[in-house]
């Protein structure tokens, strides 16, 4: 029973949100939009599920000086602090406003390391293509050429290179026609492919066959 | 040989240095090359420029600034397009990182072409939830969001008793870093509510968003800073984008050149290796 | 030039610089601004939920009085609650009930969101003439319908890729190839936009060299 109910619920669950698509009437679709309306609050405790999590696991060996523990211990006092200053110090819910300590902490520290801790990956990538593409088959030469000439088509750099040439075998147009023929066609079979998949998955979990969401960890 | 093995056992740092000093320069010195505007930057323009004078358009900005170097720049640019045609915009954002730069842009452009919060303008701010918040949004743009971005009550502002459907508004535009982003619009929204939509992609994202444009589900699409930099000439002001085509095209030719360098060390070594055999 | 006086913008320079200095190698630097980035990021998305959604969506019309069908906040309320109990060992099994009306919620979604625009929509902007009248439109439409089927074909599993199948297959892998070479390139430019990103900020708000 303890393992049913919730397999019950998540059937009704699915089917009342798939018929809110076909069916506008309010018996159907005032439902639907309050399963939304959960949904979008239970993803927002989620996030604070996940960040008790992240207290939980570094706070364990932060405590037990286990390795990196100084580092964590940075981790759980900066993550503490920034809950302290958003909570506390920052007029509430317009904690975002400019000229509020969260803002500034946001303008300060989050957006500067997050955006060059991607912007590591353009040496990664520049490393890895000297290192890794390698055209070993007919395939990876396809693989290549197509690289190729996007990265140069796509820039005015490569547009100069072919400019003498007529308009049909320039790099922009031929990258233009590449993405919008070839590329498209497989990307097109890839999204069919996947949305009869996707298709198959929901209604599986709908049914009951698929279950493996319902196991609970502590 | 001997110089091929020497290249093949480089230190990987001297390749990223290449790469850091390949783009610095351009930037200190730019070379100003002409751009070409591509099919689907042009189409997404002719979108935007297609919206009645007056009518109220949706801009979605889902991304963080992990992208913005490709994405705020298209947002700048379409929100100074719309603003300069008096349209006006509710803005919303399904990224947890990024509400304070589509707020800062909304600001310091309508401020430029003095336009009034709550009234040319709104930012909704943030919610959680991904696709839940997509057609819940579509249903009731008040319902979703009851407060904005600095927690007024959206019954307060003017515009948003204009709009509560996506039937009020023109066009849905959607600056997009990944997941939630473009496809779980088109799929949750632009059939269902029949929305007309552009799509401002990261290059990542970009080719996914190619079999909605020939379905004709989106309009017109930028991809990358070089479709950022397209419509920025379209609309007539260069800014950041465009002045990081150049070191964007040294960085590529760079690249290409890495593939196939390492390619010709392969081939030379592979031959040499038959030969002795 | 000229230099910012901004501590802001040199606190935020100094983080840029510990992070770009793994690529000489690993070092204390970037491990200090690794651990703060992600303290910062986890702090920074625990008070934004709180305050543009659970405040807005949940808890301000939960206690505000005369808020119409009251109770479904409070119903929410209480499911996400549910969820943490996962934190407990022994009534975790309560979250069930939440993840249940969460997967429910989005397999319904998914499944209507995929069949229309993945599915229907796909499949009738395939259904496109293979003689337009022109020819250079007519050979693009074929490569579209050839690169569709055969990509299709090389994603069907259930039969061995031998014969005809395997022929069609092998074209679908050759489509497959040149949308992964054109991801790359798109890939590179992503890339290299997130440098640029970061080299303006140094060269533009921290040194004041170039403006941007």
């Amino acid at each position: 029973m303890m393992n049913l109910l919730p397999v019950v619920l998540t059937a009704i669950v699915g089917i009342v949100v798939i018929l809110s698509f076909f069916v506008p009437h309010p018996y159907i679709a005032e439902p639907a939009q309050k399963l939304q309306d959960w949904a979008i609050v239970i993803v927002a405790s989620g996030y604070v599920l996940g960040a008790a999590n992240v207290y939980k696991v570094n706070g364990e060996s932060a405590i037990k000086r286990q390795k990196d523990w100084l580092y964590k211990w940075v981790l759980l006092g900066s993550m503490s602090g920034m809950m302290v200053v958003g909570f506390f110090f920052s007029g509430g819910t317009q904690f975002l406003n400019e000229g509020s300590p969260f803002k500034w902490a946001y303008d300060f520290l989050y957006v500067p390391m997050q955006a060059t801790m991607f912007s590591l990956l353009a040496f990664f990538i520049a490393s890895a293509a000297f290192r890794a593409f390698r055209i070993r088959t007919v395939d990876a030469a396809l693989l290549a050429v197509a690289a190729l000439v996007v990265m140069i088509g796509r820039v005015p750099l490569g547009n100069l290179f072919t400019a003498a040439l007529p308009e049909p075998i320039q790099l922009p147009t031929m990258a233009n026609w590449l993405l919008e023929w070839p590329q498209n066609a497989a990307k097109r079979g890839i999204a069919i492919g996947a949305g009869l998949g996707v298709m198959a998955t929901g209604l599986r979990i709908i049914l009951g066959i698929e279950r493996s969401h319902m196991r609970e960890e502590a | 040989m001997a110089f091929g093995d020497t290249l093949e056992k480089l230190d990987r740092r001297w390749i990223f240095l290449l790469v850091a000093l390949l783009v610095l320069i351009p930037l200190l010195r730019p070379l100003r090359l002409p751009l070409a505007v591509s099919g689907p930057a042009r189409n997404f323009y002719e979108a935007v420029e297609a919206v009645p004078e007056g009518s109220i358009v949706v801009l979605a900005g889902d991304f963080d600034p992990a992208s913005a170097p490709e994405l705020v720049p298209m947002t700048k640019s379409v929100v100074r397009h719309l603003f300069r045609k008096n349209v006006r915009i509710i803005a919303l954002q399904l990224w947890e990182g990024g509400p304070p730069l589509v707020d800062a842009i909304l600001h310091q452009v309508g401020d430029e072409l003095g336009k009034t919060y709550g009234v040319d303008y709104v930012n909704l701010g943030y919610k959680s939830g991904r696709e839940a918040v997509m057609p819940s949004f579509g249903n009731s743009f008040s319902r979703t969001f009851p407060n904005d971005y600095s927690g007024t009550a959206v019954s307060k502002l003017p515009l948003m008793r204009e709009a509560d459907t996506f039937a009020q508004t023109a066009l849905f535009v959607n600056i997009s870093a990944g997941y939630p982003g473009t496809k779980e619009w088109v799929q949750q929204v632009q059939g269902r509510f029949d929305v007309r939509m552009v799509s401002g992609s990261t290059a990542v994202q970009a080719p996914e968003i190619y079999p909605y444009l020939q379905s004709g589900q989106v309009l017109g699409l930028l991809g990358g800073m070089a479709g950022a930099a397209e419509y920025e000439k379209s609309i007539d002001v260069p800014g950041a984008a465009t002045k990081g085509m150049d070191a964007q095209s040294s960085a590529h030719m760079f690249v290409a050149f890495l593939i196939l360098l390492g390619n010709a060390i392969y081939f030379s070594r592979r031959g040499a290796a038959r030969r002795a055999s | 030039m000229n230099i910012s006086m901004d501590v802001g913008i040199w606190i935020a320079a100094a983080l840029t610089l510990f992070i770009f200095s793994f690529l000489y190698r690993d070092n204390p630097l970037y491990k200090f601004a690794e651990h703060l980035f992600v303290g910062v990021s986890a702090g920074f998305v625990v008070v934004q939920q709180f305050w543009q959604v659970l405040w807005p969506n949940l808890i301000q019309p939960a206690v505000t009085k005369g808020t119409p069908e009251v109770w479904k906040f409070y119903l929410g309320g209480l499911l996400c609650v549910l969820l943490f109990t996962r934190l407990f060992q022994g009534i975790s099994w309560m979250s069930r009930y939440t993840i249940a009306a969460l997967i429910g919620t989005f397999a319904g979604l998914k499944v209507t969101g995929f069949a229309q625009a993945e599915v229907v929509e796909q499949v009738r902007a395939t259904m496109v003439p293979l003689w337009t009248g022109d020819l250079g439109s007519s050979i693009n439409n074929i490569i579209l319908v050839v690169g569709v089927i055969t990509t299709l074909v090389f994603f069907f599993f259930s039969k061995e890729h031998k014969g005809a199948i395997g022929a069609t297959a092998r074209v679908g892998i050759w489509y497959l190839m040149v949308s992964f070479g054109a991801a790359y390139g798109f890939t590179v430019m992503s890339r290299i936009s997130l440098l640029i990103g970061r080299l303006m900020f140094l060269l533009d708000e921290w040194l004041g060299i170039v403006r941007f």
